[in-house]
């Protein structure tokens, strides 16, 4: 099922919320909503849902109009941040919830309801828990059981909102994959809500960039990353240093510029490479890592971030307080003061 | 509620001890000694006595009608108590600070105080008993009169132990309810209500044992007639008038023990409902 969100606006007080969306998911897809906390993401996602109603807009399902819908018809899965399971259930009774309270006549029996549940806790891989409470298990189980029991309805769209937010960095990793891979076998249209902008490029097909209710860009992540449409988008997808430079753009010639680069696209050099080399002194280093990540201050007290490779980094024995020139490869947004 | 505590089990404060101890010296002082008197005053009855004093038809009457009102009293504040507590804990409105305080004044209102008020607004040509009287209904000096007045002494206990429980009910859960599915009534009945069930009992609990004890109040409005509006509280008074010290040990000993066996009933249905929720 696709789903459209068309000219959305929602008020809370004197404050938007969202101000005027447009947003199409096609089936099947996985799509992230990024962006800092107060950017709409959330309150995009359970107008979805029908936990809240938009103040002004439209949301179609398959192209049919969801305004009418109350949330228990519109056949959507819900994954909360804090898993709210019920308590006072076994895992079994959670997961077989949506099944039971369906109307006598298309209720299934019992029988089909248990075999729908073992099914449901093989996907998640947690066959052994099923006659434990929710309070017995970590917060990773209690994340893929309430995805079980939201996924036991057959839901024709998957909401997560935040669904690893309050989870440790490992088990976040883990179930991050867990996700993309358990994505690619169900196919079902999915919308996850996300602060961190590392999960949304590692696990969606699609993000969508939030700022203050407004939608900065869609794209995939290759496309938000490494042609980001907004200084926000630039800033929020990953470090950035700032240049200020005279450019010698072919069209527009000595015009101040700002040039946005990121850590890994800043060569570093002994000597001067051309105009835009600055002389920085290196204030940090970190060799920890799959690459070597750099601090550095140049004279007029401008920091900046670099990240070179291993190979280069002891090519050049670089050390602390060393004097070096930083260079930038390529850029990755620019603008121009005219 | 008090379960959450006893699971204490790394302490960084000292004490345990002497807290113990404290607490042994201070509960036997207050509750044991006194109530061991009871017993021992009972005692010095033969059993034949005892069960003359205990088995004959006023003390029967007045321990059915104790005991019955009370429960009456403690069902319907269990239901109209949880009506309060939910508007409180779930809405807000102009007002709600003042309907919060007015719950907790069967707390601080002398019981005597009350009973005459309800006397008052009940008898025959009170303000609401004169509408009662006109479809046949009598309130004061009948049985209906004592389950009122217990029922507006017992109203705090269920409103303030089930209100905290309410406003920390996690409002996702009835949200992941409606996204599976459920109606309005099923998110009630089988998510909402057995979360609650454990505070409610306890709070029914809590008000049952204030209504068996209740005296203040009922005297007034009660009528006090033997075998038919006499409670077991005030025929334990008469007793002591007439100086009949045994008699009256012997009646509060049979009060104590039913009233006991029904609060470990009771304990123990909220027991094996909280354990459920992971509560004890």
């Amino acid at each position: 099922m696709s789903i459209e969100v068309k000219n959305l606006t929602k008020i809370f007080g004197n404050f938007k919320a969202i101000d005027n969306i447009n947003l199409k998911v096609e089936t099947g897809e996985l799509v992230a909503l990024l962006g800092p906390s107060g950017s709409g993401k959330t309150t995009l996602l359970r107008i979805i849902a029908g936990l809240e109603t938009a103040d002004e807009g439209n949301i179609l399902f398959s192209g049919e109009d969801a305004r009418e819908r109350k949330t228990k018809d519109r056949n959507v899965g819900f994954v909360f941040q804090h898993y709210a399971l019920f308590r006072h259930m076994t895992v079994f009774d959670n997961i077989a919830f949506g099944l039971r309270v369906k109307p006598k006549k298309i209720r299934p029996s019992e029988d089909h309801i248990g075999r729908r549940v073992r099914e449901l806790l093989k996907l998640v891989q947690l066959e052994w828990v099923e006659k434990r409470y929710p309070w017995q298990l970590s917060g990773g189980q209690r994340q893929r059981i309430a995805l079980a029991r939201a996924l036991a309805v057959e839901p024709k769209v998957l909401l997560l909102d935040e669904p690893f937010g309050s989870l440790d960095a490992q088990v976040r990793k883990e179930l991050r994959q867990w996700l993309r891979r358990f994505h690619d076998d169900l196919h079902i249209t999915s919308l996850f809500v996300t602060h961190d902008q590392e999960e949304a490029l590692e696990v969606a097909d699609k993000i969508v960039v939030m700022n203050s209710g407004k939608i900065e860009q869609i794209g995939t992540p290759e496309e938000v990353y490494h042609k980001p449409a907004s200084v926000f988008v630039l800033n929020f997808l990953g470090n950035v240093n700032l240049f200020h430079s005279r450019t010698e753009a072919a069209t527009i010639s000595s015009k101040a510029a700002k040039l946005y680069v990121r850590p890994h696209q800043l060569g570093v050099s002994r000597l001067p490479v051309d105009g835009n080399s600055v002389k920085v002194v290196l204030t940090f280093i970190n060799p920890a890592g799959s690459s070597v990540k750099m601090d550095a201050k140049s004279s007029d007290g401008n920091v900046f971030q670099v990240e070179i490779s291993q190979e280069e980094y002891k090519a050049l024995k670089l050390i602390k307080n060393d004097e070096v020139f930083l260079t930038p490869k390529n850029i990755t947004y620019s603008e121009y003061e005219i | 509620m008090f379960a959450l505590n006893t699971k204490l089990k790394r302490r960084t404060l000292p004490g345990f001890r002497l807290s113990l101890g404290y607490t042994i010296l201070y509960l036997s002082l207050i509750v044991l000694i006194p109530l061991s008197m009871l017993f021992i005053k009972a005692s010095t009855l033969s059993f034949a006595q005892f069960w003359d004093i205990v088995s004959a038809p006023r003390t029967m009457a007045a321990y059915r009608l104790s005991f019955g009102t009370a429960l009456i009293s403690a069902s319907i504040n269990a239901v109209f108590g949880f009506l309060v507590a939910w508007v409180l804990a779930r809405y807000s409105f102009p007002g709600k600070r003042i309907i919060d305080a007015l719950v907790d004044f069967p707390f601080a209102l002398p019981t005597a105080v009350a009973g005459i008020a309800l006397t008052s607004i009940y008898s025959p040509n009170g303000w609401v008993g004169q509408y009662l009287a006109q479809i046949g209904i009598k309130a004061a000096y009948t049985p209906l009169g004592i389950v009122i007045a217990l029922t507006f002494i017992g109203l705090p206990f269920v409103v303030r132990t089930i209100e905290p429980v309410l406003q920390d009910l996690d409002p996702e859960i009835e949200e992941a309810a409606a996204c599976l599915g459920a109606n309005r009534w099923l998110t009630f009945s089988k998510v909402i209500f057995p979360i609650l069930l454990p505070s409610l009992l306890t709070g029914f609990t809590l008000s049952f044992a204030r209504a068996v004890g209740e005296y203040g109040s009922v005297i007034f409005i009660a009528g006090n007639m033997p075998g038919k509006t006499e409670i077991a509280p005030l025929l334990i008074i008469t007793k002591l008038e007439q100086y009949d010290y045994q008699g009256a040990a012997a009646i509060a000993v049979v009060m104590l023990l039913v009233s006991l066996l029904i609060l470990i009933a009771t304990n123990f249905l909220q027991w094996i409902s909280a354990k459920r929720i992971g509560m004890s």
